[in-house]
């Protein structure tokens, strides 16, 4: 199975159903699978935030959800997770694709590449870069698992080591 | 400015939310956006189908959205102010092109940030909130008359032909209640209202 078929299969495993996304290049197979399986709803977004607070209100309402979204749109979501996410104790399921590092060509990506893991430290949100196709279910499933046991966001970080990165990096020198 | 617009009346929010609550009969859900709407909210009288934000300025549409998903077949209602619409309406075209049958939004309108020194917002200007909303494709938006318009326009199950917008220009009378500051409380009594809880056994 490919990264994004395993992350389909474990979302399955734990019936989180709702995808809300921000489009992305490298999320691309994770948001065209999930659109492809009438198993999940799938929501576009217009602001990660927005998703962010569409599946807070879904998991309030029965439906589990991830929010999906890369690197900027993290460093977009910091009032929804501090001041509805964390608070109200809400199991969002956060996945990111890394951009920033490991041959980035924008500069505004490295920027919040590196503000990421400080902003989840201070939230106290758990959080796992996932770089390794071998670990990658187990991590996924037990993560997704804590999350709703005990009503805490996680944030799941795809590792460049694990999707290849994003295309447009390969090739870039100047 | 709409011909629409200009022709609103200016209403009373603590009035209008009163209204609102007693045309709830169905264990509709209601999604209230921080400050002056919720203290309204639970001056109404609180039901175990509110939820109250404490933060996360602009998000009521959106959590409306994730409620009305999982839940198609309850009326959801988001209640939100002109400031906090303005800076989310990127969540209005989410909206329209979701298309859930059972979610109202009502905006109150009344050109300030009221809460932070009354401030003029965007609506104070050119800004028309209900021409917006039908921009981004919820083609029932509208503004509310008067009173009875807004009866007349709240005098259909929640649950059915949405989504729905309704403008609603209010004066700048403040909030009269004040909802409990504990977002786990207010979160769980809401999943306990909405069938969700996992602790039937627990009073919340």
């Amino acid at each position: 199975m490919t990264w994004s078929e395993i992350i389909l299969a474990a979302l399955k495993d734990n019936e989180v159903r709702l995808v809300a996304y921000v489009p992305d290049n490298i999320l691309t197979p994770l948001v065209k699978g999930a659109a492809a399986d009438t198993y999940f709803v799938s929501v576009g977004a217009a602001r990660e935030d927005e998703a962010v607070g569409t599946v807070a209100g879904a998991f309030m309402a029965g439906l589990r959800g991830v929010a999906l979204m890369q690197t900027s749109g993290f460093a977009l979501i910091g009032n929804a997770l501090g001041s509805l996410v964390v608070p109200y104790q809400i199991p969002a399921i956060l996945i990111i694709s890394e951009r920033g590092t490991m041959g980035e060509f924008n500069i505004g990506q490295t920027l919040v590449a590196r503000t990421m893991r400080p902003m989840l430290d201070a939230l106290g949100i758990m959080h796992h870069t996932l770089a390794d196709l071998a670990t990658l279910r187990f991590i996924l499933d037990r993560s997704i698992k804590q999350a709703f046991t005990t009503r805490a966001p996680v944030a799941l970080i795809l590792s460049p080591l694990l999707t290849g990165g994003n295309p447009a990096s390969s090739g870039q020198l100047l | 400015m709409s011909t629409e617009r200009s022709l609103a009346k200016t209403l009373n929010r603590t009035a209008l939310t009163r209204r609102l609550v007693q045309r709830l009969t169905h264990e509709e859900a209601v999604v209230a956006g921080l400050g002056n709407t919720n203290f309204d909210l639970i001056a109404a009288g609180h039901r175990p189908q509110n939820f109250y934000m404490l933060g996360s300025m602009g998000l009521a549409c959106p959590i409306a959205l994730g409620v009305a998903l999982a839940q198609p077949n309850r009326g959801v209602i988001a209640l939100e102010g002109d400031g906090s619409i303005l800076m989310a309406l990127g969540c209005l075209t989410t909206i329209a092109n979701v298309k859930p049958r059972n979610l109202t939004v009502i905006i109150w309108d009344n050109g300030i940030y009221q809460i932070t020194g009354k401030q003029a917002t965007a609506t104070a200007g050119v800004t028309d909130i209900a021409a917006v909303a039908r921009g981004a494709g919820i083609a029932h938006s509208e503004w509310v008359r008067d009173e009875a318009h807004f009866d007349a326009l709240l005098d259909r199950r929640f649950e059915d032909g949405g989504p729905r917008l309704l403008a609603a220009k209010i004066d700048d009378q403040p909030g009269q209640g004040r909802p409990l500051r504990d977002p786990v409380l207010i979160r769980a009594a809401f999943m306990k209202g909405l069938g969700t809880s996992r602790s039937d056994a627990f009073d919340v």
